[in-house]
């Protein structure tokens, strides 16, 4: 067949291989199908390690109790046993190394979370001890008279000051 | 010319050839067949909720919202807490706030431009908390979509998301039956619940599941006979979000009523 034939072929061939070599260069090498095959599992599998080397912020109450063992068994004894420190002590980040955590949340905001009666009767919320914040002491922080590590008998602040 | 004997062996060819399928040209790969069925390795994360239990304090969205960097003020979440609220007319409000960041703090609903209402506790059929995050579903629609393979499921079962592969198109955001992706502010990419997944892969449970003080969130491995969350979903009537999608959800749901969508 005539040269003028087979030459755009040429080009046409170059220009696959041009964007094959292009395409090496751009795809990470683990790129390919993994576990859940082709469908589900076509990804770069060196993403699966950044998500695990994410810095983990909240460490739980059993690192608060290797330091704070008192701290842990008041709370642990007391009406608010269930409610992890970070809740209200703010991530641990890597105290006591680094400030940047236990930022300690003592607002009414954070009380009434729980504390906001609703006569919600299908869920366990229902079944909370509440107050209606806007008329319960609205002015007042919780903490001048409840004692959050011992909510048990209530008012013993102000048994104190009387 | 074609004769009439020519003409039929040729048709029957023709016929055969397009009724065989290219699957049937594929050579059969059980180890593949399995993988892509059932999975082989050790661990199936999936989550259970409470909805009786759950309060709507909101300390888990809190939680997620710090540990995954979400910006704490930007009105997206990975996780968020749904109010239900049955009056006796058979009217259903659905409110949730700050996706609940804040906990529910008082009785009246969120209804967005149209302010707030009130609801009398005396027209209360009935009233909850719904948690929701990403249901890890066993057939994605979300990674189903994706152009440029930027989502993904890894072997045990959880979807992410590669941030420095992911174009932003929003196909997934799209997709999602659940509406659980959105945009992160920052990066600009597709976002979503992964289990925490730096935490479940060191043996630590989800920050929500760490956060919360009723034990309305819990996290189990379905491949483990003898994880107690498995015995629940196993033994107890349990539900899924959703299911007619076809997308087999693995976040299961205990006293799921029929308001709930």
């Amino acid at each position: 067949m005539k040269n003028h034939v087979w030459r755009p072929l040429f080009v046409a061939l170059a220009v696959v291989g041009c964007i094959l070599f292009v395409r090496t260069l751009l795809v990470p090498s683990d790129f390919g199908v993994y576990e859940r095959g082709y469908m589900y599992g076509w990804h770069r599998k060196g993403n699966e390690a950044e998500w695990k080397a994410v810095r983990v912020k909240y460490k739980t109450a059993g690192v608060c109790r290797e330091c704070h063992q008192d701290k842990y068994d008041a709370i642990r004894n007391s009406a608010h046993s269930s409610i992890s420190c970070e809740n209200c002590h703010g991530p641990n980040y890597d105290h006591p190394k680094d400030p940047l955590g236990l930022t300690i949340d003592r607002s009414r905001s954070l009380c009434i979370r729980c504390h906001s009666f609703l006569p919600y009767k299908a869920s366990d919320r229902g079944g909370i001890r509440g107050i209606n914040p806007e008329t319960h002491h609205p002015q007042a922080e919780c903490v001048l008279c409840h004692i959050p590590h011992n909510p048990k008998p209530m008012n013993q602040k102000r048994e104190v000051m009387s | 010319m074609m004769n009439r004997r020519e003409f039929c062996k040729k048709a029957m060819i023709v016929v055969g050839g397009i009724a065989l399928p290219l699957t049937a040209l594929e050579v059969f790969n059980p180890t593949r067949l399995q993988a892509e069925k059932e999975g082989t390795g050790k661990v199936r994360w999936a989550f259970l909720v409470d909805t009786q239990k759950c309060v709507g304090c909101g300390f888990c969205v809190k939680a997620c919202k710090i540990e995954n960097e979400i910006p704490y003020d930007a009105n997206v979440t990975r996780t968020w807490v749904e109010r239900y609220v049955v009056t006796r007319d058979g009217t259903t409000h659905i409110d949730s706030p700050k996706g609940a960041r804040d906990g529910f703090t008082t009785a009246k609903i969120d209804q967005n431009s149209d302010g707030m209402l009130e609801v009398p506790p005396a027209d209360i059929e009935k009233a909850f908390f719904v948690p929701k995050l990403c249901n890890q579903c066993d057939n994605p629609p979300c990674v189903q979509v994706c152009p440029v393979g930027a989502t993904y499921q890894t072997a045990d079962g959880v979807v992410l998301v590669d941030r420095s592969w992911c174009i932003g198109c929003g196909y997934c955001i799209m997709g999602c039956p659940y509406s659980v992706r959105f945009f992160h502010p920052v990066y600009h990419v597709a976002e979503k619940c992964n289990f925490c997944y730096h935490r479940i892969s060191q043996g630590m449970k989800t920050a929500c599941v760490d956060a919360c003080p009723f034990g309305a969130r819990r996290i189990g491995n379905l491949r483990n006979p003898d994880d107690p969350v498995t015995k629940v979903i196993m033994t107890e009537r349990v539900n899924v979000l959703k299911e007619e999608y076809g997308t087999k959800p693995q976040v299961f749901y205990l006293g799921l009523s029929k308001e709930v969508k």
